[in-house]
């Protein structure tokens, strides 16, 4: 096993927690990321090799799907985001390459991004003051594309909580926006 | 009790508030402005007028008030032009009246005052004129200092501001009577509401009017629709909120004051927010604004409008004076005289400039009278009437109660360059046609001049806007309004006035707009800039239509043909700081930070910022005491020996496919096609029109995939290139594109131990030799005992070099770990300085000479472009006028003797005249070359690469700099290359 030490995005050995009033904060480094863009005329074909390798309907604009260890988000025309747990799945663009073979281009995005995990009520206070996404208009299971303090992120909705997910190398910037704004809240 | 302060209103009369104007103390009350605040402890005089420093009072009691601008608050808060009538008073409130020199009441430079003859309007363009030079030392700097509004501390704002983002259904601009039955309409159908309101307090007008609603209190009937609206989850209420301008696509700009009440926001609370509102439909309810009367000396202060009189008695229980005479021209004006005289104030007349002005009880109404002339220095002691049968009246009063007519709050109805149409029955332009897309309009805002008008407009605007987006809303019960007598007379200005004013904040008379006819400046846009009426904080809300009013009258043409200036937002002075949000200071961008920064900063790196990037320039050592020394060290020791830098910036796109070889042969100039797997080559990328704009290297790792990279400036225009090519050039190729720069943390490792320092960490599977693993080579391998990484074969510092990826989060590791392992060569880490020494020593192109005007034949690259092949740029770079004999070449510039070549120093001949005619070309890079131990440099020659050994001279002109520079090759070290192949 290799003995270099990884860092988190900010740059520190563990991820950062914050409670900021009413919201929790938390980097997530413990993320695996690939990207998968369906081949000319090949996304019926990536469609099914995930159905039946993971059981997963590959969402349309706008959409998340998780089961299991897996999440997909659309990212544009025939193209997804795929996350896992880095723990698990620290070679998941490999993986699914493995899945869809010829069908689809699979990049390895793990370390390409920081997560930041946002929980705590009203969610919608803090992103209305973030990014121009209509939050309270954006349901369950929903992602999208946007602008976060100049930085283009994805905003991802779940059942209690949402993700940003963001570059990398500016998540000292991203994530100063998201616990100054969090604490000028009423 | 302050002497003006009267009973009732919406004041707590038990809640004082301590404040000071102009270091002196004063008591209001909670609910007061500081205008009102003022006004009840007997302060008319509040400020200088700006040309010439006339003694100024509050005209208005809203956003529209032209004179009672005051600097507010101290130190880094102090905020300059700050409008009395919309400051909500809080305890400690300071605040001091500007554009005097001495005190206030002893204005040095009100001798303006005097000369105002020779400040007539275009004064500026008249005088100064000689001696030419004294414009700008003297003559601008004395006029900016004499007529200057406000002044700013210099010292940095404490606070901070945000941005935010809402949307909703329906946008509701104001929460009068027609803002209110509006929202309610729309919220009871369950539409996502927005209604912003500037005031505190929602009512509009119906806070300043003792006018029932169903038998009570207008108040009353506000906080009961109030109520319901708060109970709407579906409804969101913003008071101290100002739609500040109307932009495309139903989009709004609102500022909100969140903490402008308070002395201080609470810590890490916002004082403003600017929100950007993406309405489906807006409703603008923005009511209207009353204009003032041309008279003689109407400046004074105590000479107000008469709905501003009337809601300072009536919501914020006071009075400018306690005798106010009334002047008006409509029904309206009778109103303030009815409300003053229920307060208790005397009124001493009703002036009406009509023949058949209505009766009134407890005064007296002076039918088709004016007033010609006001008396009182430092406000007004008497108005001179001219009665009806041609007398005249001297009347005593402390305050003048001006009307001459509402008019229509345009302005955002017009930000997307709508004109406005005249209404003659109130005398006042309304909303024409051309509202911006989703817009409309009720109450005032719109010429529905009474509450009745207001309310019904407002519920049905409402219901038709839902109607258009589908949503059903049903009528709301409205409440009974007794009916309003709203008739008027036009009448603009009161006839042989010496100085009549129209617009009090620009000092701009009636004479003035006349001067600006007599001189040929007709239109309104020219009267506009010649008068420079309607300009300035206020930009001429109570001023503009009386100005055009005047103009018509003397161009015989009708007002609606004099037509209006142009809105633009915003509707109210933002400021710098509610712009600028949280991208102030250090966080005026997003920083990007490479995988050894904080490495890095513990070395105690110089950085430095190439775009968004913060980059290590160059690790000094304590025992060195200039950077040169530093960079000198770091290029020896890695041409010596083994340097490392951090090189994640450069772009890398990560270009899969069936097509991917052949859309690269189309990206670059030269052939990738047959680029075999395993190697790395140079690429040139044109722009449509020839001329070189990116150069960088791709690595094939398979068949249908590659990483290209990039410069780091030009990372993202090369993808964004790269998405149009695909999308829309060559949308038939199989080709799938994503960035992938941050996702590896990559290093260089140069020099002639480059490859023995690898060794110590690549696995012992992976043969690095010479012949295993040659110059422009590229393969997956691992390191450290199985970290998967990625290592080139290439070199930008002309050595033995490598560039080594490994995942981002290992980046930190890596270069500790070089760092240990090379110790034994003396590794030593380099930041850009000696990254651009070492390739000017080389000869490679960077951004300065990849600068937009070279094409690939200047870079001598020409050969480069592929004429097998068709690739983006190649046709066009075949211009003969590219193509020219004695066109530019890159070539190397070495300083003659101590000389120092300098970048952007221009080339000429040994002998000859020094002028752009005689330009032999330009110096893009300079450096010192601790390898030579001299200055050189890079630069474009005419015909350079026939000129090698020639002398000529380096001019810098600019600077009074000249060198004499030999020319060479652009290549100072091991032009053939020996170095990196070994």
């Amino acid at each position: 096993m290799f003995d270099l030490k990884p860092t988190t995005a900010l740059g520190e050995e563990n991820a950062r927690i914050d409670v900021v009033g009413a919201f929790t904060i938390s980097e997530n480094p413990n993320c695996s990321l690939a990207s998968l863009a369906a081949r000319k005329g090949q996304e019926a074909v990536v469609a099914g090799a995930i159905e039946v390798a993971l059981g997963i309907d590959l969402p349309g604009p706008g959409g998340c799907v998780t089961k299991d260890d897996h999440r997909f988000w659309w990212s544009g025309p025939g193209q997804w985001m795929i996350e896992a747990d880095h723990d698990t799945h620290p070679l998941l663009a490999q993986e699914i390459k493995e899945i869809v073979r010829d069908a689809g281009a699979v990049t390895e995005q793990t370390d390409g991004w920081c997560l930041f995990d946002i929980e705590g009520a009203n969610p919608e206070a803090l992103f209305e003051r973030l990014c121009a996404v209509d939050v309270p208009d954006m349901s369950i299971g929903t992602a999208t594309r946007t602008n976060i303090h100049h930085i283009g992120c994805f905003l991802i909705r779940e059942e209690a909580r949402f993700n940003v997910v963001g570059p990398r190398s500016s998540a000292g910037s991203l994530h100063s926006a998201l616990v100054e704004v969090a604490a000028g809240l009423p | 009790m302050s002497v003006n302060r009267l009973q009732g209103g919406l004041i707590d009369h038990n809640a004082p508030i301590n404040f000071t104007f102009n270091g002196q103390n004063y008591e209001g009350r909670q609910g007061d402005t500081l205008a009102s605040a003022l006004l009840a402890n007997g302060v008319r005089l509040m400020g200088r007028s700006f040309k010439y420093h006339r003694p100024r009072g509050v005209v208005t009691a809203g956003s529209e008030e032209p004179n009672a601008l005051v600097m507010l608050r101290e130190g880094g808060r102090q905020e300059p032009n700050t409008r009395a009538t919309t400051i909500e008073l809080f305890d400690g409130l300071s605040a001091k009246s500007q554009n005097h020199m001495g005190s206030l009441k002893y204005d040095f430079l009100g001798i303006n005052d005097r000369f105002a003859p020779f400040f007539a309007a275009g004064f500026y363009y008249k005088t100064f004129m000689w001696p030419k030079a004294f414009w700008e030392k003297l003559y601008e700097p004395l006029i900016r200092r004499a007529a200057g509004l406000g002044s700013i501390s210099f010292e940095d704002d404490p606070d901070v501001y945000d941005k935010g983002f809402l949307h909703c259904d329906l946008l509701v601009i104001g929460a009068g009577p027609a803002g209110l039955a509006a929202a309610l309409t729309a919220g009871r159908a369950g539409a996502r509401v927005i209604i912003a309101e500037e005031d505190f307090l929602l009512g509009g007008r119906l806070l300043a009017e003792t006018q029932e609603l169903d038998g009570a209190a207008g108040i009353d009937w506000v906080a009961k629709i109030q109520a319901e609206l708060a109970s709407l989850d579906n409804v969101r209420i913003m008071p101290r909120t100002t739609v500040v301008g109307a932009y495309d696509h139903g989009i709004y700009g609102a500022v909100e004051r969140v903490s402008d009440h308070l002395a201080a926001p609470q810590p890490g609370k916002p004082r403003q927010i600017f929100w950007r509102i993406y309405s489906k439909r807006a409703l603008v309810c923005a009511g209207a604004i009353e204009r003032p009367i041309a008279f003689e000396n109407n400046d004074r202060p105590g000479v107000m409008l008469a709905g501003a009189v009337r809601a300072y008695a009536n919501r914020w229980a006071t009075t400018p004076d306690q005798s106010v005479v009334v002047f008006t021209n409509n029904d309206d004006g009778h109103r303030t005289a009815a409300d003053l005289l229920a307060k208790g104030v005397s009124v001493p007349a009703v002036i009406d400039t009509r023949l058949n002005a209505p009766f009134a009880t407890g005064t007296e109404v002076l039918a088709g009278a004016q007033i010609i002339d006001t008396k009182g220095k430092l406000g007004v002691k008497s108005v001179t009437v001219k009665l009806a049968n041609g007398k005249t009246r001297v009347i005593p009063c402390g305050a003048v109660a001006v009307s001459g007519g509402w008019n229509p709050n345009l302005g955002l109805t017009c930000h997307q360059r709508g004109r406005p149409v005249w209404d003659n029955p109130i005398h006042a332009f309304v909303p024409g046609g051309a509202l911006p897309v989703g817009q409309s309009v009720a109450g005032a805002a719109c010429g529905d001049m009474t509450t009745s008008q207001a309310l019904m407009g407002g519920g049905q605007r409402a219901m038709d806007a839902l109607a258009a987006l589908g949503i059903t809303a049903k009528e709301i019960e409205l409440p009974q309004v007794a009916e309003e007598s709203r008739n008027i007379t036009a009448f603009w200005h009161v006839q042989g006035a010496k100085r009549a004013w129209i617009d009090f904040q620009n000092d701009v008379t009636v004479k003035d707009v006349k001067l600006a006819h007599q001189e040929g400046f007709r239109s309104v846009e020219h009267l506009k800039r010649y008068t420079t009426l309607g300009m300035a904080t206020d930009q001429g809300k109570t001023a503009n239509v009386t100005g055009l009013a005047v103009m018509a009258e003397i161009t015989g043409k009708s007002i609606p043909e004099t037509g209006t200036t142009i809105f633009r937002p915003p509707y109210v002075p933002v400021s710098m700081g509610t712009l600028a949000g949280r991208s102030v200071g250090a966080e005026f961008h997003p920083v990007r930070k490479t995988p050894s920064h904080k490495w890095a900063e513990e070395q105690g790196a110089v950085f430095v910022e190439t775009g968004n990037w913060l980059r290590a320039q160059y690790f000094p050592r304590k025992c060195e005491s200039h950077w040169r020394e530093t960079v000198d060290r770091e290029v020896l020791t890695t041409r010596g020996s083994v340097g490392v830098c951090d090189v994640t910036t450069l772009g890398k796109i990560d270009v899969q496919g069936a097509d991917a070889a052949a859309f690269l042969n189309k990206i670059y100039a030269n052939g990738f096609a047959k680029l075999a797997i395993g190697k790395v080559r140079y690429g040139l990328m044109l722009r449509e029109d020839g001329i070189a704009y990116d150069d960088g290297t791709a690595a094939r790792f398979a068949e249908d995939h590659f990483v290209v990279t990039t410069t780091t400036a030009n990372a993202v225009l090369v993808y964004r290139n790269l998405e149009f090519a695909r999308q829309c050039l060559f949308p038939e190729m199989d080709v799938q594109l994503i960035s992938t720069t941050e996702a590896w943390a990559q290093y260089a490792i140069a020099g002639p131990n480059a490859r023995k320092l690898l060794q110590k960490i690549v696995d012992p599977d992976h043969d690095l030799s010479n012949e295993a693993f040659p110059f422009m080579s590229c393969g997956e391998i691992t390191i450290c005992s199985g970290l998967r990484a990625r290592l080139f074969r290439i070199s930008f510092s002309g050595e033995l070099a490598y560039e080594l990826a490994v995942p981002t989060r290992y980046g930190d590791a890596l270069m500790r770990r070089l760092m240990t392992e090379g110790e034994e060569f003396g590794v030593t880490p380099y930041g850009t300085e000696a990254l651009g020494v070492m390739r000017i020593e080389k000869g490679h192109a960077v951004a300065a000479e990849i600068n937009g005007t070279t094409t690939a034949a200047n870079l001598g690259m020409g050969r480069m472009v592929s004429k097998k092949k068709d690739s983006i740029g190649s046709t066009l770079s075949e211009r003969s006028g590219l193509n020219g004999d004695d066109d530019l070449r890159l070539v190397g510039l070495k300083a003659v003797g101590d000389g120092v070549v300098t970048a952007g120093a221009h080339l000429m001949n040994a002998n000859g005249p020094v002028d752009a005619k005689h330009d032999q070309g330009y110096v893009t890079s300079a450096a010192y070359s601790p390898v030579l131990e001299r200055s050189i440099g890079l630069g474009f020659l005419k015909d350079g690469a026939n000129r090698m050994g020639e002398t000529l001279r380096m001019v810098n002109p600019l600077e009074g700099k000249e060198a004499t520079v030999e020319v060479v090759s652009a290549h100072f070290i091991d032009p053939e290359g020996g170095r990196l192949r070994v």
